[in-house]
């Protein structure tokens, strides 16, 4: 009887698509991933249980746990109309390149006072050396620059709006600061408003945790 | 894929001395270059952090003067924020006769529990919260409390942020004095 002679098969297998496969997911993952931007303003928020998304474009108020206030104007189509209007409303007089650098820059954290003499500067101020706007019940000027938000979106969907407002301050901060940032919306007629937290698991065997629903306020 | 074509071009024939070049493969184990990709891949999902801030939604009720609301003092509960995250509290009214007895400490640790005892010993419709910050207290002290009210499903409505009145902040300023808080 003949001998049948089964073939040796080569147990090496061609990895080459393996490795392309790899790589692609890597190169994926990499570029996919939205790099943080570079926070100026270091805040610590505190932790909720609301598990809503911050917007991405938001007119943001951040407040530094040294209690200064500062406010972020993230909605680039407005930006220029809300700063114009601050400009005349409150009679700046701010010049052409003045503006334009104000415009430029990234937050707003100077005094009505001293705004002017800063953009006149060559170099920029550091956050850090920033006072903030003032926010007291005597002189809320956080109050005059809502007004001015207000103002630039005049006639569109107001609950655009307030879905935009966020409030984002540092767990140290002193409670009346916040009262006077509340207590600058309240006086533009602005009652609903968002605050940044970081996220947080509800507590097992709480009442949330068992109806297991966030109630939509 | 990876190899390629070594062989020399067919029709060369080359004389009977010459000896063929022994022909070396091109093909190259892939097996440790999927391996760090893998391994990268892990590292990478791993080490990223899903951090997406969350937004609280507040609603502030308008200032009227006119308008105020009438609580129940059965159903009330007042929470006081003090400073070095201390809570205060008291039920319904404070009376002058009992005021020691009535106005009590604790702690963000033991407010959930209060709450939760509150809101379970009343019905529903008188229940109220009345929540005042002092001013040496924090922002994170006053979302905390909003969050208390989340986790223990107080319905909105149900409580409400209040200014301070001065016989509180002496008893929060004396308490703090006796317990030693800076």
């Amino acid at each position: 009887m003949p001998k049948v002679k089964i073939p040796r098969k080569s147990t090496t297998i061609d990895m080459t698509a393996m490795c392309d496969v790899a790589f692609l997911l890597l190169s994926f993952f990499i570029l996919a991933t939205k790099q943080k931007p570079p926070e100026v303003l270091t805040v610590k928020t505190p932790t909720s249980v609301s598990s809503t998304a911050a917007p991405e474009k938001s007119i943001l108020i951040t407040m530094t746990k040294e209690g200064k206030v500062f406010l972020m104007l993230g909605d680039e189509t407005k930006k220029s109309a809300i700063i114009d209007d601050f400009n005349t409303s409150r009679g700046l007089q701010l010049t052409g390149p003045e503006l334009t650098k104000l415009k430029k820059a990234e937050y707003i954290g100077l005094p009505v006072n001293k705004l002017k003499s800063a953009l006149d500067m060559n170099q920029e101020i550091p956050a850090n050396l920033m006072d903030g706007i003032p926010t007291d019940s005597t002189n809320n000027e956080l109050s005059y620059w809502i007004k001015s938000v207000t103002n630039a979106y005049k006639g569109e969907d107001q609950r655009k709006l307030q879905e935009m407002i966020l409030i984002k301050g540092d767990g140290e901060a002193l409670y009346p600061i916040f009262k006077n940032v509340k207590e600058a919306l309240k006086l533009n007629e602005l009652f609903k408003f968002r605050i940044v937290t970081e996220g947080e698991t509800v507590p097992v065997g709480s009442e949330l945790y068992k109806t297991g629903k966030l109630e939509k306020k | 894929m990876a190899e390629m074509d070594t062989s020399s071009g067919g029709g060369h024939k080359k004389g009977p001395g010459v000896k063929k070049p022994k022909k070396l493969s091109t093909r190259v184990d892939l097996t440790p270059m999927v391996d760090l990709g893998f391994l990268l891949i892990t590292f990478f999902v791993f080490t990223t952090t899903m951090s997406q801030s969350t937004a609280m939604n507040m609603n502030e009720p308008k200032d009227d003067p006119n308008q105020e609301m009438k609580v129940k003092n059965s159903g009330a509960m007042t929470i006081l924020l003090g400073k070095g995250n201390q809570v205060y509290y008291y039920y319904g009214q404070l009376m002058p006769e009992t005021i020691s007895q009535d106005f009590k400490s604790t702690n963000f640790a033991g407010i959930r529990k209060l709450i939760l005892d509150k809101k379970n010993a009343t019905p529903i419709d008188d229940l109220m919260y009345i929540i005042k910050s002092d001013e040496k207290s924090t922002f994170k002290n006053a979302i905390d409390i909003l969050d208390e009210m989340t986790i223990s499903a107080v319905p909105p409505g149900h409580y409400a942020e209040v200014e301070m009145v001065p016989v509180e902040k002496m008893l929060i300023s004396a308490t703090e004095k006796a317990n030693g808080i800076q």
